[in-house]
């Protein structure tokens, strides 16, 4: 936010006759109303949008007070003090050079062949005016808006295309559909917004780095993505760098909308720095991923793929409500040493002759804890319903564990269901194969992975999917044997 | 160019090889026969640097090195092939991507050029031509389905591949039809030179019409018992392990 | 007849957990689509015997094919000897009820009886050993060789008050032995009924057990059952469970493999018709290295009816060279008709075997359209193809007369659908 804007904004006063004085650049600790209505001047909000925040707000306390965190996904975090965090914090003082920078993060950096510019900017050193300028980013929009592709954050688009945020907002993930979204939609900052109109093929990837960071992304993301009839795009979120940052609590709320004819998918790569070897200060990673197929012939597909420890309470799902719509769900989830993984996907099938595919890959080494939970609901009206689970596990080590629960709801007699879940472990044999043809045994474990994993990996698109492999080798790197 | 003297190994703690003393140099053709449980497998996996064999007496000195010492792929890496008697499936893997890296592996230890992808596949198409196999198999996993004799094929392809100097054979010819004992026979043939040794173990005389011997050894009780020419393997054929009994020393 | 302290104490400890567990709501994840309200809504009370009661001659109608030489009665969870054949044969197989057993040897059970069922955690077993009376103990002695099953009968008789019943069943196999046990429960009369079953299995080394549990009681009858069974070194256990009757239904069963070698086959099918709820729930603890478990279940739903499973399969640390396999399939047959299937894989240990599938769908059309071409009508053809779905579960009774009843009753009761 410019300065220019907050200035215009210093003496408002608001509906309710309350007056914030938001030339401040930061909250104090506590959730309330003001926080809202601050968050929501700040941003040069129209009225809607602030009704919006405040009916969540009013929710969440009603949720909050009767202790309801969800439960659906087993893992354990201490119960966190809603009122002790901030919710706008002035942007964070970039380091100096990268001396400052924690050595074990560039070797890191290193590892998976970033280059030195992006290092800097990951790692919050400040960088050339130049490069922040004449950013990739800004060529890229212009080439965007020839095709009449909307691409900014969410702010900028609330101010940008109105009335599509106006209209989609809230349709797939409602204020009040989960604890954490509740909170999401009172409070979020920023995030990413797409539109690609009728009968556009998004030329490139979308990809977070690109989208001009405004002050406290990462927190309370809000993203919206909205695909028109016969649209097309491919988002990428995150990247392989060690992703680490002092907010414990990530609450992230995803929508995507796909109307007829048109398809999004949507590709994660993230590296969850588990914070140290005995798994303690990890980040808790609330997210709700939501995709609504509302028209005929659509298709939303997620793949991800992830490492490390977060507590993470992610869930990517689809709503296949137009008929003949298409639901795909790629995951391969490691975790080593200390870490845990809880992840998977719900298939909501509504409308007919949907179709859904889960293949689920996971990979537990050292003391590592992989947990698949994934639902498939088929809805009494939605006939001729399909639905494909593969998920299975690599087991690297005698210490690690690997768990399914997967839900299969089936209301209509139409529908095919077929879920196959197998375990398996690196055999001794095949190492020594290997070996026997002069590949170590750290590239051979790191081969079998990788073609355990093939599957999924090719559904990424390509740098990501070397990124990917990269970030896997680095992963398992100490973990076998 | 393999210089073992008075080897002793165990096999998952039990005593297999009981003294093996056995020179071969560059050019020569060793074929070791003998009765099941004699140790020939276990002789093949000591070489090799198989985990859960270890030699507890004597030394194994390949091109003046200690082979014992090295870890299994560091001997590969020096030149030391093994044709397994059960190749092992690694689906995932497919088989071009694994030769690749292998051989990459090998080129790079030699301080060569590695080779990339597109030189690769020409040389590997080349090869394939020399087994007679089918080229779309290259593609597929590591012996994914693969028939037991496309299985033994495919070992020696990767033989061709590679060049090693020291090529163990682990009862190649078991599983193997006529026509593909000869394919098999043909490829291994096709790589004799004065630098490279072999190391041919059978059970069977059969394979050696094929693949003639310079040398023939007899493996009874963890001990060669005899040594001869290759009209000894047809004495054995004629006459049977047992009459060996008379002579084991 | 005062009851050994031990016994009371079990008693206590029972009235206690349920009282401090309260009977399950759906906000507990294992009973997330099954809701007992109805029955903890309804003022039970025992069932005593009546006059007007099955006869023998009604009984073996009811419960055929009968075992001759081994036939144990109970009626409303108590032990009926006017209506059972005592006349064993070989006095080697002692069956007894509870109740006897508890009067003439009390402490012949001590420490055996409510062992494995873990009060603690379930408050159905709870309220089942608040109510520890009657039910029957099968001792089988060391190598003995049964050919024909120990055929034990529940027979759910309501009056005009709504009735419960609590049996406990204990099973002993002794080392070496081989023999086949089943529980039949059926319903006579009208009236609605409670059956809140435990049974308690012990396979010593090298014994081979069979169990069958044959669930056909009216849609008036309310069934939960839960099963525990131990097996220990080399042991082998094959547990049947047909659930063709009822009206709410919950079927648990819980294999702990605790010696190496062991084996347990679970086999399950279970029939949805009217407004039935069948919830089936099993657990294989696969605790120690060189254990084998095959799970077959199958669902065939109906009408409005609605079915349930989840199957747990958890490999220990350690529990190295485990084998399991696990197969879920099921056939939706109506529109207002529900499946829920939840396979679950805890894998600690990583040199193992395991692997679980779930299919819901319906009868192959290509295969429906076979046997049309071949002159079947279309509901013939559905009938075939449906009797060979279920008789992959029932082929492995070792017992040719039973399993030809169950998958009659079973074809009878999908027909009339």
């Amino acid at each position: 936010m410019s300065d220019h804007t907050a200035e215009s904004f210093a003496d408002r006063e608001y509906e309710y006759g309350f007056v914030t004085d938001i030339e401040q650049e930061s909250l104090p600790p506590g959730l309330n109303e003001d926080t809202v209505r601050f968050i929501s001047a700040k941003k040069n909000e129209p009225d809607w949008l602030l009704e919006w925040r405040l009916k969540a707000l009013r929710r969440f306390q009603e949720l909050a007070a009767e202790d309801t965190e969800p439960t659906w996904a087993r893992v354990d975090y201490p119960k966190i003090d809603y009122q002790a965090i901030s919710y706008w914090a002035a942007p964070k003082k970039k380091l100096e050079s990268m001396d400052e920078v924690d050595p074990e993060l560039l070797e890191t950096y290193a590892k998976l062949g970033i280059p030195l510019e992006e290092q800097k900017h990951l790692a919050g050193v400040a960088v050339d005016a130049v490069f922040d300028s004449v950013s990739v980013a800004t060529t890229f929009r212009a080439e965007l808006e020839k095709q009449g592709i909307i691409f900014c954050s969410f702010s900028e688009a609330v101010h940008k295309a109105p009335e599509l945020v106006k209209k989609y907002l809230g349709s797939v993930v409602p204020y009040g559909d989960n604890f954490f979204a509740c909170l999401n939609s009172a409070v979020f900052s920023d995030g990413s917004f797409a539109y690609i109109p009728k009968g556009v093929r998004c030329p490139m990837e979308l990809s977070t780095y690109f989208r001009i960071n405004a002050a406290n992304t990462g927190q309370f993301e809000r993203t919206l993505l909205i695909a028109d009839e016969g649209a097309y795009v491919s988002y990428l979120e995150g990247c392989t760098a060690p992703m680490r940052d002092e907010n414990q609590l990530h609450a992230a709320v995803v929508e995507l909308v796909a109307l007829d004819d048109a398809q999004i998918k949507y590709s994660t790569v993230q590296n969850w720095y588990p914070g140290n070897k005995d798994g303690v200060g990890g980040i808790y990673n609330f997210v709700t991923k939501r995709g609504a197929c509302r028209g005929k012939r659509s298709k939303i597909s997620w793949t991800q793929v992830e490492t490390g420890s977060a507590i993470t309470w992610k869930y990517p799902s689809c709503l296949l409500q137009g008929d003949d719509s298409v639901g795909e769900f790629y995951s391969v989830a490691l975790t080593a040493n200390h870490q845990q993984a809880d992840t998977g996907t719900k298939m909501i099938h509504l409308g007919k002759n949907t179709s859904s595919t889960i293949i689920s890959k996971g990979i537990s080494a050292g003391f590592g804890q992989n947990t698949y939970r994934g639902l498939v609901r088929v809805q009494p009206k939605a006939d001729g319903a399909r639905n494909y689970s593969q998920c299975d596990s690599l087991l690297l080590g005698d210490r690690c564990g690997a768990h399914t629960f997967p839900y299969l709801e089936v209301k209509n007699p139409t529908a095919t269901v077929e879920h196959e879940a197998t375990t398996s472990k690196i055999g001794e044999d095949q190492l020594f194969y290997c070996r026997q043809r002069g590949i170590s045994e750290e590239d051979a474990v790191s081969m079998i992975v990788n073609g355990f994993c093939k599957e999924v990996l090719r559904e990424l698109p390509m740098e990501f999917a070397v990124e990917a492999q990269k970030l896997l080798g680095v992963s398992l790197e100490g973990s076998v044997g | 160019m393999l210089d073992i003297k008075g080897l002793h190994a165990d096999a998952d703690g039990v005593s297999i090889l009981n003294g093996i003393d056995l020179t071969i140099r560059p050019g020569e053709v060793h074929a070791i026969m003998g009765p099941n449980g004699s140790g020939k497998s276990t002789l093949a996996n000591v070489l090799a640097g198989r985990p859960g064999v270890e030699v507890t007496q004597g030394t194994v000195l390949f091109e003046g090195k200690d082979l014992v010492a090295m870890e299994p792929e560091e001997r590969a890496r020096e030149g030391v092939f093994l044709a397994f008697q059960y190749p092992v499936e690694i689906p995932g893997v497919s088989n071009l991507y694994f030769l690749k890296a292998a051989l990459n592996a090998r080129l790079k230890h030699q301080g060569l050029d590695e080779l990339d992808a597109i030189d690769f596949l020409v040389l590997a198409k080349e090869k394939m031509k020399l087994v007679e196999m089918d080229e779309a198999l290259v593609h597929r996993a590591i012996n994914e389905g693969f028939s037991g004799g496309e299985k033994k094929r495919n070992e020696i392809l990767q033989m061709t591949v590679l060049e090693p100097k020291l090529a163990i054979l682990d009862e190649t010819d078991s599983g193997l039809d006529i026509d593909a004992l000869r394919v098999v026979a043909g490829g291994v043939n096709s790589l004799r030179s004065p630098d490279r040794a072999m190391l041919v173990i059978t059970h069977y005389q059969r394979l050696l019409d094929y693949i003639v011997p310079d040398v023939v050894h007899v493996l009874a009780g963890g001990r060669i018992v005899r040594s001869g020419g290759k009209e000894l393997a047809l004495e054995l054929e004629e006459k049977g392990y047992g009459w060996l009994n008379g002579d084991a020393a | 007849m005062s009851a050994p302290a031990w016994l009371e104490d079990l008693r206590r400890q029972g009235g206690e957990q349920l009282n401090e567990l309260g009977l399950p709501t759906t906000r507990l994840e294992d009973w997330r689509y099954t809701n007992v309200a109805p029955i903890a809504e309804t003022r039970w009370t025992p069932g005593d015997p009546r006059k007007d009661g099955v006869s023998r001659q009604e009984l073996e109608t009811l419960c055929h094919p009968v075992f001759a030489c081994r036939l144990f009665v109970f009626v409303n969870g108590r032990f009926a000897a006017d209506l059972s054949t005592l006349r064993v044969g070989t006095p080697e197989v002692a069956v007894h009820s509870l109740a006897q057993v508890l009067e003439e040897e009390p402490d012949a059970l001590r420490g055996v009886l409510g062992e494995q069922a873990l009060a603690k955690e379930r408050a159905f077993t709870a309220w089942n050993q608040r109510e520890l009376r009657d039910g029957a103990v099968v001792r089988i002695p060391d190598g003995a060789d049964l050919e024909e099953p120990i055929h034990l009968v529940f027979l759910a008789e309501p009056g005009a008050e709504p009735t419960e019943s609590h049996p406990r069943i204990l099973v002993l196999a002794g080392e070496r032995s081989r023999a086949s046990v089943v529980e039949d429960y059926v319903s006579f009369g009208e009236g609605v009924s409670l059956t809140n079953a435990v049974t308690e299995i012990r396979v010593a080394p090298d014994a081979e057990l069979e169990h069958v549990r044959f669930q056909r009681e009216s849609a008036d009858g309310h069934h939960i059952s839960a099963l525990h069974a131990r097996l220990e070194r080399n042991a082998r256990l094959a547990c049947h469970s047909v659930s063709l009757g009822g009206g709410l239904v919950r079927n648990d069963a819980t294999v702990t493999l605790l010696g190496e070698g062991a084996e347990c086959d679970l086999n399950g099918i279970f029939l949805g018709t009217g407004r039935r709820h069948v919830d089936n729930h099993t657990t294989i603890d696969h605790a120690v290295p060189h254990t084998t478990s095959r799970e077959l279940y199958k669902g065939v739903l109906d009408d409005r009816s609605r079915g349930i499973f989840h199957g747990r399969v958890i490999v220990r640390p350690d529990a190295q060279k485990t084998d399991a396999r696990q197969s879920s399939r099921n056939l939706l047959l109506s529109r207002g008709a529900e499946i829920d299937t939840k396979p679950q894989l805890e894998i600690h240990a990583d040199d193992v075997k395991c692997s679980h599938g779930s299919t819901i769908g319906q009868l192959d059309p290509d295969a429906l359209f076979y046997l049309r071409a071949r002159g079947l009508t279309e509901d013939d053809a559905r009938r075939l193809l449906t009797r060979a779905f279920v008789s992959e579960v029932t082929r492995s009774l070792r017992f040719e007369p039973l399993r030809v009843r169950i998958e009659e009753q079973l074809v009878e009761l999908l027909e009339g659908a």
